[in-house]
């Protein structure tokens, strides 16, 4: 009777989860197993858990993953922001702690706990789309803050934009869905899926198409350029006169 | 005589030193030297007249295919190579020339006088007075005034086309407004899809023209004023005084884009911190506080669009801003 009674218990919990994690990642992506989703809570427990809290409802140190969805982990955790390495305006991209296998498993145990962003489609990241519209759209919506050629700028009190052209198609894609960290929220409603592959198009082909005017200098606009010119042009102005004035011996 | 700003005699003065003592040149002394220069500087000369050759033949050798900007960089390269090393040699040979075989004597040329000598002068006033006698300058009146209005005249065509340029309705009333109006949709920037208020999940920002400015024809011109950033805010931290309760719509706010110092479009927006900063000159906006000035050189915070939703859930402007956006004018009164 007691075994019976526990079977049944055990079979509703794996049954809610599962259904659970269903819904969450939406039609598009395939379900997390049951399995992943205990690895995954396991790896949250060991690595996340400090800050984000036993069950990941945030603490002091760290807020609520509760509804990030699969997006913010693969995000957070694939470019190596997370775990963080040290507090500080904002955490950095570095060398990834886990292998995609490891964060898969985190994402299906965050996707797991409530409905959220799931991880992109992979037809929207082939950077195929208007690479003109593209543009037009990241002018508008990231130009601002990730300079016109995505090669990043400053933000206030030491938090910066990072720059983009050496960034995975399926990050930028979670970053514009996920607004990690101080980067606001651009969901499909703001920009359709399409929109995010002809802004991915846009800058794929920013980096592989050749710099028609030579050294580019970073694309950092006008104070590398100007930096440039104040050294090594003034310089050459000021080694010329001191030439054309010396008496020659 | 002394005059007033000259009054002043040091009496420690620094003594002019003078020249420094004349040292022949090594080309002074040693003709082998000198010929060696020589040589030097024909060299230069040569490599000039190559470097011209070059510049034209890498112009031919490396055309520019239309639609491949590698070949327009490698002719521009090539072409600008050349052309600069060409004119570089001729310089350097033309500077070395003069400083290692020309002669190389100190010479001192004092300033001449500037007033001219009694005889000029007395010259160029018989040439006035003769002027004026010859032509009637001065007697022919009539003849002479009809000469200078003409003159003047010929100014006013260019007078009236150049003012003709600026706005043709008043200009203060034209910064004093946008398109902005009461139930004018907001839209997506660029391409004017309505937004409802549903779509504006928290932390998201939209950046917004108002609906059927991209029909206009000056569009560029009204979009300068109307562009509108749009955020939602958590509404337990938008801080709202009483007057303006009504102007955001379940934590949703609108403020002008146009930054208030020099009217740079402000749109760097951080998500956590709610602060909004202008790239060109770092004033920082809190949205959380009425976009009030929290660092940088603007002084005034940035004007809020009145904001509700319509029957069909779109957004909507409650009205045109209440007060000018963009930077401080001569008339504005606030």
């Amino acid at each position: 009777m007691a075994s019976a009674a526990l079977i049944i218990i055990g079979l509703l919990t794996t049954g809610g989860a599962y259904a659970l994690v269903t819904t969450s990642a939406t039609a598009e992506t395939p379900a997390a197993s049951q399995q992943q989703v205990d690895e995954g809570s396991k790896l949250f427990q060991a690595n996340c858990a400090t800050c984000h809290g036993m069950q990941a409802q945030g603490t002091d140190a760290g807020p609520s993953l509760i509804g990030v969805g699969a997006a913010a982990v693969d995000f957070q955790v694939g470019t190596g922001r997370m775990p963080m390495a040290a507090s500080g305006p904002q955490a950095e991209k570095k060398p990834p702690q886990f292998d995609q296998a490891q964060t898969d498993a985190l994402a299906a145990y965050v996707a797991s706990l409530a409905p959220g962003p799931a991880k992109p489609d992979p037809k929207y990241l082939q950077a195929n789309g208007d690479a003109a519209k593209g543009a037009e759209l990241f002018r508008v919506n990231c130009a601002m803050c990730h300079n016109v050629a995505g090669a990043g700028g400053a933000l206030t009190e030491g938090k910066f934009a990072p720059e983009l052209r050496d960034v995975s198609a399926a990050h930028i894609y979670e970053a514009m869905v996920t607004g990690p960290q101080n980067m606001p929220v651009f969901n499909d409603l703001n920009l359709s899926p399409q929109d995010k592959a002809d802004i991915i198009t846009y800058l794929r082909n920013w980096a592989s198409a050749p710099s028609p005017g030579g050294l580019d200098l970073g694309s950092l606009g006008p104070v590398a350029e100007g930096l440039f010119m104040w050294i090594f042009g003034l310089g050459a102005v000021v080694a010329v006169t001191v030439w054309l004035t010396a008496k020659s011996n | 005589m002394v005059s007033p700003g000259t009054a002043v005699v040091v009496s420690d003065a620094i003594p002019n030193p003078g020249f420094p003592p004349e040292r022949p040149r090594v080309t002074d002394l040693d003709p082998k030297k000198a010929t060696g220069q020589e040589r030097r500087i024909t060299l230069m000369f040569f490599v000039s007249i190559l470097a011209s050759v070059f510049a034209v033949a890498a112009y031919i050798a490396f055309p520019i295919t239309p639609g491949d900007m590698g070949s327009v960089r490698i002719s521009n390269l090539l072409l600008g190579l050349g052309i600069a090393i060409a004119l570089l040699a001729i310089g350097y040979g033309a500077v070395h020339w003069s400083k290692a075989l020309m002669s190389g004597h100190d010479l001192v040329e004092m300033r001449h006088e500037t007033r001219g000598s009694d005889e000029t002068r007395a010259r160029a006033a018989e040439i006035f007075r003769l002027g004026n006698e010859e032509s009637g300058f001065s007697r022919r009146v009539v003849m002479r005034n009809t000469m200078i209005g003409a003159l003047i005249a010929s100014i006013l065509p260019a007078i009236v086309v150049f003012r003709d340029l600026a706005p043709r309705q008043d200009p203060v009333q034209l910064l004093k407004h946008t398109v902005w109006k009461k139930n004018t949709r907001l839209t997506r920037d660029p391409e004017g899809t309505p937004i409802k208020a549903s779509d504006v999940t928290l932390g998201s920002v939209f950046h917004v023209i108002p609906e059927g400015l991209n029909e206009l024809t000056d569009r560029l011109e009204e979009k300068a004023k109307a562009a509108v950033l749009l955020v939602r805010l958590d509404p337990s931290e938008l801080h709202e005084s009483p007057e303006r309760r009504n102007w955001s719509y379940d934590g949703i706010v609108a403020y002008s884009k146009i930054c208030t110092h020099v009217g740079c479009p402000v749109a760097l927006y951080e998500q956590h911190t709610h602060h909004l900063l202008c790239p060109c000159h770092q004033s920082q906006f809190d949205i959380s506080h009425e976009a009030r000035v929290i660092f940088g050189p603007a002084k005034r915070p940035l004007p809020q669009l009145p904001i509700t939703v319509d029957d069909e859930g779109y957004l909507v402007a409650q009205s045109d801003f209440h007060e000018p956006v963009g930077p401080s004018f001569w008339e504005r009164s606030l």
